[in-house]
């Protein structure tokens, strides 16, 4: 990952990509090409392979069938990985627990030895600046809230100085207030260092709130592209109710007899 | 069973590659695991090698004295501990206080997505955890076993001394120690410990990093982590006792 030639954003494509767990079909042939520096919202509801597609971009995952190229270069290649600087920021920020905050996010630096201990310190209080957090480098990430947690996994990944982030549900577990500030840290990090951002949410808010370009996913399948107001004027029934979702909750008294299921 | 031990192997390779170019970077790692190693299990070898010794003298001596062979006492507790019981019992010891401890923390890791983290940012878990852990569990259980092994005589001499129905005296059973048991006994014991202590790490981090299904996938790979190392410490132990025989030869 060091030795990648620019700061600019990198381009995805993705092609037919197909994977089946014990027999069971996650995706069935996805595919779509994010442009560089470009902010690229994969919407859709639980368990429609989004999470799973977002491991497979960053090369967690092998696939059954299809590609994924970085700059027009497949990352099954030998070499192709390591040639561009990525970072992925996962669902519960997979922060390593025995490690401090400070060690979380110099981790990359220092084990690829790349900076000096007083350089590393001083880019992790400018990165934990960055995403709003100061004086917190000695905790653990037990001692931290889940929105604290999420902004020092964005940190650990700014101090990669990605070309591509991967973001997985970065606003899971967390209120609206702190929502809207991890949303600002994606925004402000494509203005720095322009890289190229492909996130996972079903935050519909969120989601319209960072996309330059958002895909709907549905059991596995890219039901839609385009841009946020393309998607929001899709007539298609699924994207309608994705979006517009009918939240009415009965109460056990007011349900019919003998009915056992909540209705949408 | 085979697919088990086709992964352990590769992992032990992929460890053996690592070493060359990432141990002095891992240095740190090494060092605090053999801090943790020391401080988990030094009381506790302590504490068993004296009652190893001990129950051997009591076992042993009053049969031998019976027969007149009360002198030999001293040969036959250092033979046996230093070539059979302070590697194997130690190694027991050692994979269900550290060698459980390794693949639940390895394990967690898998399980809560932090070894994905790594991988993401190009560090290689095996350099970064299974290195340092097998490197010091190697170095660490040696030592252990040699602290073992003179506090397993310690407690032969004691009980010899002081048990009634043996009473040989704490020079006596020292004379006669000497006299039978030969550097090369301890080193034949120590090989075998390398050799144990190369098992349970490979096998606590490989299943550690095999770890599936949350937290009781946790637990399962701990298990398993523990009676797959045991079992493969006593298989091992017949072979290398025969192997270690012939080159005595």
């Amino acid at each position: 990952m060091s030795s990648a030639a620019s700061n600019t954003g990198v381009r995805v494509e993705v092609q037919g990509l197909r994977k089946a767990y014990s027999g069971q079909p996650v995706l069935k042939g996805v595919g779509f090409a994010v442009e560089p520096g470009e902010i690229f919202v994969i919407m859709g509801p639980s368990g429609s392979g989004k999470s799973v597609l977002l491991r497979h971009i960053i090369g967690l995952e092998p696939a059954d069938e299809g590609e994924i190229l970085i700059d027009g270069r497949s990352i099954a290649a030998a070499g192709v990985m390591e040639s561009y600087r990525m970072a992925m920021v996962f669902q519960s920020g997979a922060l390593l627990n025995s490690l401090t905050v400070a060690e979380n996010v110099g981790l990359y630096l220092a084990e690829h030895r790349l900076k000096t201990r007083e350089e590393i310190r001083r880019i992790v209080r400018e990165k934990l600046e960055i995403v709003g957090l100061k004086d917190i480098e000695e905790k653990f990430p037990a001692e931290l809230s889940g929105g604290m947690r999420k902004r020092v996994a964005i940190a650990r990944a700014l101090v990669i100085d990605p070309q591509l982030v991967l973001y997985d549900e970065p606003t899971s577990e967390l209120d609206p207030i702190s929502s809207v500030t991890i949303g600002e840290e994606i925004l402000r990090l494509r203005s720095r260092v322009g890289a190229t951002s492909i996130v996972v949410s079903h935050d519909r808010d969120f989601a319209f709130g960072i996309a330059d370009r958002m895909a709907v996913i549905r059991e596995g399948e890219i039901v839609f592209i385009g841009t946020p107001d393309e998607v929001r004027s899709n007539a298609d029934p699924f994207i309608q109710q994705l979006l517009n979702p009918e939240r009415l909750i009965r109460r056990p008294a007011d349900r019919p007899p003998n009915s056992t299921v909540v209705p949408p | 069973m085979l697919r088990h031990i086709g992964e352990l192997i590769l992992l032990f390779i992929a460890t053996l590659k690592a070493l060359p170019g990432n141990l002095w970077n891992q240095r740190t790692k090494v060092v605090e695991q053999l801090f943790e190693i020391g401080n988990a299990s030094l009381l506790m070898v302590c504490i068993l090698s004296l009652f190893i010794g001990g129950v051997v003298a009591l076992n042993t001596g009053p049969v031998l004295v019976e027969r007149g062979l009360g002198s030999a006492i001293g040969g036959l507790v250092g033979i046996s501990v230093c070539k059979e019981l302070a590697p194997v019992m130690m190694a027991i010891l050692i994979a269900g206080r550290i060698g459980s401890a390794m693949a639940a923390e390895i394990g967690s890791m898998q399980t809560f997505q932090e070894i994905d983290a790594l991988r993401t940012m190009n560090i290689n878990p095996v350099n970064y955890l299974v290195l340092p852990r097998l490197v010091a569990i190697t170095l660490a259980l040696p030592a252990l076993v040699l602290l073992s092994i003179i506090i397993g005589w310690l407690g032969g001499a004691l009980v010899a001394a002081n048990n009634y129905q043996i009473a040989i005296s704490f020079a006596a059973f020292f004379s006669n120690l000497r006299s039978v048991v030969g550097l090369e006994d301890v080193v034949d014991g120590l090989i075998k410990t390398v050799a144990f202590a190369i098992v349970i790490g490979t096998v606590s981090c490989q299943q550690g990093l095999a770890t599936r299904g949350g937290p009781r996938g946790i637990g399962r790979s701990v298990t398993k982590a523990v009676v797959n190392s045991i079992v493969l410490i006593l298989i091992l132990d017949y072979f290398l006792t025969r192997l270690l025989m012939n080159f005595g030869k």
